[in-house]
């Protein structure tokens, strides 16, 4: 399948049934090699993956706090300079670490210029806490916290565009990717550790419990959410955007809304309104790749 | 301001607490340093980045986005397995406090700098220890200063210290009242002091591709305790560690701090215990009380973490009354020392005369005056002394 | 245990069986099968290994740790997986 036979991420880890990220580590782990450190914020990956005595990794590995990765990362980075070790150094952290409360670290660490890349494994939502709202939620989703209730219906801001916040802090590579995609995914990990700098990767990474699917239903929603524009796959090399996967046509939205328990409270005018952001975005990005510098780097 | 003349190595001169600081820490040579910037550590790492950027000092330098990521920067060049440095006061040491923990825990050694600064609220940018009060239970070794001379000193033992025990330790001055007063130093060489410390080698904790560990996992209830005891036990041996660095500096360059855990010189009837730069003023009204009905001798405590309940109380051993100075306060019960030194007389079944005074917090003034009414009292009514315009209350009013 | 926090033994968690976790398991049949290695990229326990059958490259799951998700069977280009009722 194009793919190296080498695992660095083994079997037993404690993640439910059906989850999107292990896939997603599996495909990063394959392209980085053995020659890599891994930075992991608090969350679903790190709990699942490292229930003391066990471990799933076999790359040296090290989690700290929940906000911190990037800045943990950046001290790694530093050590492995002076030591004058060459490794690489990726930082797994979920949408709750890296939009919200790791968002500061991250900052700093692509504005300092760190050679690490950055990878968020989103699944919309602080699912290990148990599926409460984060800034990546999309807009309607029902999660804890943003309840389908009679005055206020699910989660009421757009979600936070951490790609291109990204890309404007100037660096040289920042991309999104989806794991059905395993090709695009395992290329652009390649394509980013030979890049030197700040990089980084949004990776759509579904919650079989938060969405509300059925656990064998997290590929075919991965499709969906690309081929109908919700999740648009792109990269941005030094300032300059392609969009990497372009379906002849867009498929509707709600055959990807209505594939997913939290969204099955809406009604035609949410629908509508998602339909027409989607629509509006995916101009934009079409726009944007007309720049030969969309973003300044 | 970072220093007014070049400095001389092996020599004497004068210079700011803060640079002998860095001065000391050059040599120790981290291999990564992270800082923010906060008053009144700020001479520290200006003097820190001067001396990288000039190429003095070989060390990887992240200028953060705030203390929480210096921590934590600090912590991934730990856990990678290289020596490193940081420095902070007060709301900068508040910030990171979980990060704190997460390093001890991690059982991974560095040196901080703290210029110990009251915290907020009231914003107050002067001296007291509250902030290292907040970082009491962080298992982190706490060794406080009382001179220039010191302060540099135990940056250089900190590092053989936090290797050995593998805890972090925090070297502390007070904020302005010592970190920006210029005294005369002794600055080591570089041969002596790396001949001192050595490399720091870790084999416990490293992240190397060619030897993968998982650090930092989830400890569920039936390993966490466990974890922590072997903490506690780091402590315990850390008592050990640290007098044994003193004795061993002694050899080396010649000077000491009392057995590196407290300073005892005497032992009599009346103790003052009291921490950081006051003692040098506390020393001077020592002598001044010597032989007369006011007689006290000073028990000046370095290490506040671990504590050094067995040294302190054989110190005790001959007193009837007893005075704590604290320059922080637990709010709800009494000063923070004199509640460690309580609960170690107690645990012991002594029974003397303590009484607690809250001198100096937010930077207020500790006259001469005010010493010698705390010495006039020592083992009767605890006070909260120069406040509401001068005036000493004691505890039982502060209703 | 250790005296630190670490965990030197990486890959242990092959330790844990996460297979009794499953109530329906993935079946090959291995005629249908065209050894494309779809399940073996999907499947989210890394329990799809490669074998051979009558001389025939396949894929099988490792039931040893296979959570009964069903996504093998999803991706299966050629619908060569069941998923059944697992006994046990």
């Amino acid at each position: 399948m194009g793919l190296p036979k080498e695992e660095f991420y083994v079997s037993g880890a404690r993640n439910c049934a059906g989850c999107g990220f292990p896939t997603i580590i599996r495909i990063v782990t394959k392209a980085a090699g053995k020659n890599t450190i891994i930075v992991n914020a608090t969350g679903c990956m790190e709990v699942v993956s490292t229930p003391y005595p066990q471990t799933a990794w076999k790359l040296p590995w090290v989690h700290a706090a929940f906000e911190n990765a990037a800045a943990v990362a950046s001290g790694v980075e530093a050590a492995l300079k002076k030591l004058k070790k060459d490794a690489n150094v990726i930082v797994f952290g979920g949408d709750g670490g890296t939009y919200d409360i790791g968002f500061q670290a991250l900052s700093g660490m692509m504005e300092r210029g760190h050679n690490v890349l950055y990878i968020c494994y989103d699944n919309e939502a602080y699912e290990n806490t148990g599926i409460q709202r984060s800034s990546s939620t999309p807009k309607f989703s029902w999660t804890t916290t943003t309840p389908i209730g009679k005055k206020i219906r699910g989660k009421r801001r757009w979600k936070k565009p951490i790609t291109e916040i990204m890309a404007a802090h100037g660096s040289p590579f920042v991309a999104t990717a989806s794991p059905h995609l395993h090709m695009d995914l395992f290329n652009k990990v390649k394509k980013a550790l030979s890049i030197k700098g700040p990089k980084f990767m949004k990776v759509l990474s579904p919650c079989v419990i938060g969405w509300k699917i059925p656990s064998n239903k997290t590929i075919e929603v991965e499709e969906l959410a690309v081929e109908s524009g919700v999740f648009p796959i792109y990269e941005i090399v030094n300032g300059k955007l392609t969009i990497n996967y372009k379906p002849k046509k867009l498929r509707p939205v709600k055959e990807y809304l209505m594939m997913q328990g939290r969204f099955k409270h809406l009604n035609e005018k949410e629908i509508r309104s998602i339909q027409e952001r989607v629509n509006k975005y995916w101009d934009y990005l079409l726009n944007l790749e007309k720049l030969d510098n969309a973003f300044f780097v | 301001m970072v220093g007014i003349k070049k400095v001389e190595y092996g020599k004497k001169q004068v210079l700011s607490t803060s640079d002998a600081i860095a001065y000391a820490v050059r040599f120790c040579e981290p291999k990564v340093t992270a800082v923010y910037p906060i008053t009144p550590q700020t001479w520290i790492a200006e003097k820190i980045t001067e001396l990288i950027n000039n190429g003095e000092m070989d060390s990887e330098l992240i200028l953060v986005e705030s203390e929480h990521s210096s921590c934590s920067a600090i912590l991934g060049a730990a856990a990678t397995g290289v020596r490193t440095f940081s420095a902070t006061s007060s709301q900068g040491l508040a910030l990171m406090n979980e990060v704190l923990h997460v390093l001890s825990g991690m059982r991974l050694p560095s040196v901080f700098a703290i210029a110990s600064r009251a915290l907020s609220s009231p914003i107050n940018i002067w001296a007291d220890h509250s902030d290292m009060m907040n970082s009491r239970d962080t298992s982190w070794i706490q060794l406080f200063c009382e001179s220039a001379q010191e302060a540099h000193d135990t940056i250089i033992q900190a590092y053989k210290i936090s290797e050995k025990a593998l805890l972090p330790v925090f070297v502390v001055v007070d904020g302005y009242t010592l970190s920006h007063v210029y005294e005369p130093v002794f600055i080591e060489t570089k041969q002596k002091v790396k001949s001192f410390i050595g490399d720091y080698k870790p084999t416990h904790a490293y992240l190397n591709p060619k030897k993968p560990m998982t650090q930092g996992p989830i400890g569920y209830p039936s390993e966490y305790m466990d974890f922590k005891l072997e903490q506690q036990r780091a402590m315990n041996k850390a008592l050990n560690v640290i007098k044994e660095t003193n004795r061993k500096f002694k050899i080396k360059f010649g000077r000491s701090y009392g057995n590196g855990l407290i300073d005892e010189r005497v032992r009599s009837k009346r103790v003052i215990i009291a921490m950081g730069s006051m003692c040098t003023t506390l020393r001077g009204l020592e002598k001044k009380y010597k032989k007369t009905k006011y007689e006290f001798s000073l028990i000046k405590i370095k290490s506040f973490r671990p504590f050094p309940k067995k040294e302190l109380l054989r110190a005790l051993s001959n007193a009837t009354d007893i005075a704590v100075i604290d320059r922080a306060m637990s709010y709800g019960n009494a000063g923070p020392l004199f509640i460690e030194v309580s609960s170690a007389l107690g645990e012991a079944g002594y029974r003397k005369r303590i009484n607690n005074f809250i001198v100096g917090l937010g930077g207020r003034e500790a006259r001469i005056k005010d010493f010698e009414f705390i010495i006039k009292n020592i083992g009767r009514e605890s006070y909260w002394i120069n406040v509401n315009g001068g005036k000493n209350i004691s505890f039982s009013a502060v209703i | 245990m250790s005296k630190y926090p670490v965990i030197k033994k990486v890959g242990n968690t092959k330790e844990y069986k996460t297979g009794a976790w499953k109530t329906i398991k993935p079946v090959v049949i291995p005629e249908k099968c065209i050894g494309c290695g779809k399940c073996w990229v999907f499947c989210p326990e890394n329990c799809i290994y490669e074998t051979t059958k009558n001389g025939k490259k396949i894929f099988e799951a490792n039931l040893d740790y296979c959570k009964g998700c069903g996504i093998c069977a999803e991706v299966c280009p050629v619908k060569a997986i069941i998923m059944k009722e697992d006994e046990e």
